[in-house]
């Protein structure tokens, strides 16, 4: 009996408790402001904060084991003179300007084609994304076996085809591992192109192309004045994400070249790891890393100022 | 006008596609074939004639019985699927709060977070791997799966929240009304009405998540550095070379054997994964 007695008296205070709580939450700010810690502080504490210190870093002499002192733009300054960089930040514009280009062109031949009824048609569209799902540091080391100097089977083909008298130097010069760099990178990058490019031609009524079609439209008319404009909206931002992942690549190149021969294939990434992790000078890697952020400032802002438009309309 | 001549449909639709399957297939096709090559038939240089170019009368499991026993693959194999899973799950429990808070609730400053979470999408982990190894070794993470574990939530958490504030904003908020005229909480309503809901959203953003952690390179190359604390890309990269040696056998094979959970998992779930894929560039 009065053992319940002090079970029924601790009671009113559990639900006073419980209750309080549960109101706090009713306030939407308060649920609101609950919800977001987790995520926020993760991206604060691993994203915000080392961005701050890489500034930092950035501005002194620090390297490891060595707090260094303030030197200014000096590390900018260093860099900006450096001739490997100088071809780092041109393989950059180069690898992502071809690289986009030959992922967006045959990724949106890839759609159409996709976007016909065939057979065996959702088998061969699963398989067309392999490329983008198996880790790339793996794939890439599939292509490296296949561009080897001595046993590429690539070399084997065009030989043994009488196309070449002598190998091909896929990747032991420099202007040839770039053009390889960008092939293997079209392969990795087509299917995202392919694939968010179909799903957008899926909502595309086929009423309009029979429209147009009785207007007298050829293929090639309906594809300009119909399947385009209705496509823009997704291509822009499918852009955006993959100049942003190709302008900051460096899985692909790390494995494929490890920036050689002779430091002619590095890009910004790869450089900045060179100098920043294998060298140890913290702060030139990290003024390196951050020659990246004005381009991808620019391409971001543009996506946003575009979903603003989008918003509005 | 749809009726095409048939030489025609050939020119235009089944010779293209042929290259493309081709193209995108024959990386993995030669990487299983030099997994399963003995080594004399493997280095024969290209200028050789070969009798059989393309396949092998002399399959072997010699390379995969090697890796398995010379190196700690099965172990970085766990650890990768493991730190997948776990981050994987942080990044959804995370992301499912805040897409909820984002769609549904009203309070300052909902539209600015809501963009700079997504601006930090747009950040590539190479722009930050120099501080984040030193804050990580200050945190006492450095070389264990915590290191990972909670890094890769950075590129993940906002892309699930963006994906699933979408999908949040789909559902009818009068599902959510009536539950609380029953005398749900709010809290309550989220859990157990919106949640559900929304588990084909939730699965389309776990599976492009975890194939997102899976191909995850440079990370887990800076932060972890015992051999047996690796993951499936950085252990083939650092174990299976040995001065300039490529041990081309034993990398296909490791190749091969990395790529297959991942590939499994995308089979079984390729509408979720097309979903999520897709839904990550809905602006």
């Amino acid at each position: 009996m009065g053992a319940g007695g002090a079970a029924g008296a601790a009671l009113p205070g559990e639900r006073v408790r419980v209750s309080r709580l549960t109101r706090m939450l009713e306030s939407e700010k308060l649920l609101a402001a609950a919800l977001l810690v987790p995520g926020v502080a993760i991206l604060l504490i691993f994203i915000a904060y080392p961005f701050v210190m890489a500034l930092w870093y950035s501005l002194t002499s620090i390297r490891v084991g060595d707090p260094g002192h303030f030197v200014g733009l000096a590390n900018f300054a260093k860099a900006w003179s450096d001739t490997i960089f100088q071809t780092a930040f041109k393989n950059t514009v180069f690898y992502t300007f071809w690289a986009t280009i030959f992922k967006f062109a045959l990724g949106m031949w890839l759609a159409l084609l996709l976007n016909r009824s065939f057979r065996f048609k959702r088998i061969i569209r699963a398989s067309m994304l392999l490329p983008f799902i198996i880790p790339t540091v793996l794939s890439a080391f599939a292509w490296r076996w296949m561009f080897d100097p001595t046993f590429s089977v690539l070399n084997w083909l065009l030989f043994h085809s009488g196309l070449i008298t002598d190998r091909l130097p896929f990747l032991s010069d420099g202007d040839w591992a770039m053009w390889c760099a960008v092939l293997v990178n079209t392969w990795r990058g087509m299917p995202f192109f392919a694939i968010t490019l179909l799903a957008g031609l899926q909502t595309i009524s086929p009423d309009l192309h029979e429209a147009a079609a009785l207007d007298g439209a050829n293929a090639w008319h309906r594809f300009w004045h119909v399947t385009w404009p209705l496509l823009l909206p997704v291509t822009l931002v499918v852009v955006v994400f993959s100049v942003i992942q190709t302008f900051s690549d460096f899985q692909l190149i790390y494995v494929l070249t490890g920036g050689g021969p002779a430091n002619s294939t590095h890009l910004i990434a790869t450089y900045a790891y060179q100098v920043g992790v294998a060298s140890g000078l913290l702060g030139e890697g990290a003024a390196l890393s951050l020659f990246m952020f004005p381009v991808l400032f620019a391409v971001v802002w543009i996506q946003l100022r575009y979903m603003k438009r989008m918003d509005g309309a | 006008m749809l009726i095409e001549r048939k030489w025609k449909k050939w020119v235009t639709f089944y010779l293209p596609m042929a290259v493309f399957i081709v193209f995108t297939l024959f990386p993995f096709y030669w990487m299983a074939v030099t997994a399963l090559r003995p080594d004399h038939e493997l280095y024969r240089t290209w200028r050789q004639a070969s009798a059989t170019p393309f396949w092998t009368l002399e399959p072997t499991l010699e390379h995969f019985k090697e890796l398995l026993q010379t190196t700690a693959f099965p172990k970085w194999l766990w650890n990768t699927m493991l730190i997948a899973m776990v981050s994987t799950l942080i990044s959804l429990i995370c992301g499912m709060f805040a897409g909820y808070a984002l769609a549904r609730l009203k309070f300052r400053g909902s539209e600015f977070l809501g963009t700079a979470i997504f601006v930090t999408y747009l950040v590539p982990q190479t722009l930050l791997f120099i501080p984040l190894a030193d804050i990580i070794r200050d945190l006492h993470l450095g070389n264990t799966p915590w290191a990972l574990m909670l890094t890769y939530p950075t590129f993940l958490i906002p892309f699930c929240t963006w994906l699933l504030m979408g999908y949040f904003k789909t559902i009818p908020k009068e599902l959510e009304e009536c539950a609380r005229i029953d005398g749900a909480t709010r809290f309550g309503a989220m859990v157990r009405i919106i949640f559900p809901v929304a588990i084909p959203g939730i699965l389309s953003a776990g599976i492009f998540a975890f194939t997102l952690s899976w191909n995850e390179f440079i990370y887990a190359l800076i932060f972890m550095s015992s051999a047996e604390l690796k993951t499936v890309p950085v252990g083939v990269v650092s174990e299976l070379i040995r001065g300039d040696i490529f041990f081309w056998g034993q990398l296909m094979a490791g190749a091969l054997l990395g790529s297959i959970p991942v590939a499994l998992v995308y089979s079984f779930f390729v509408e979720y994964y097309v979903t999520g894929l897709t839904g990550s560039v809905k602006g």
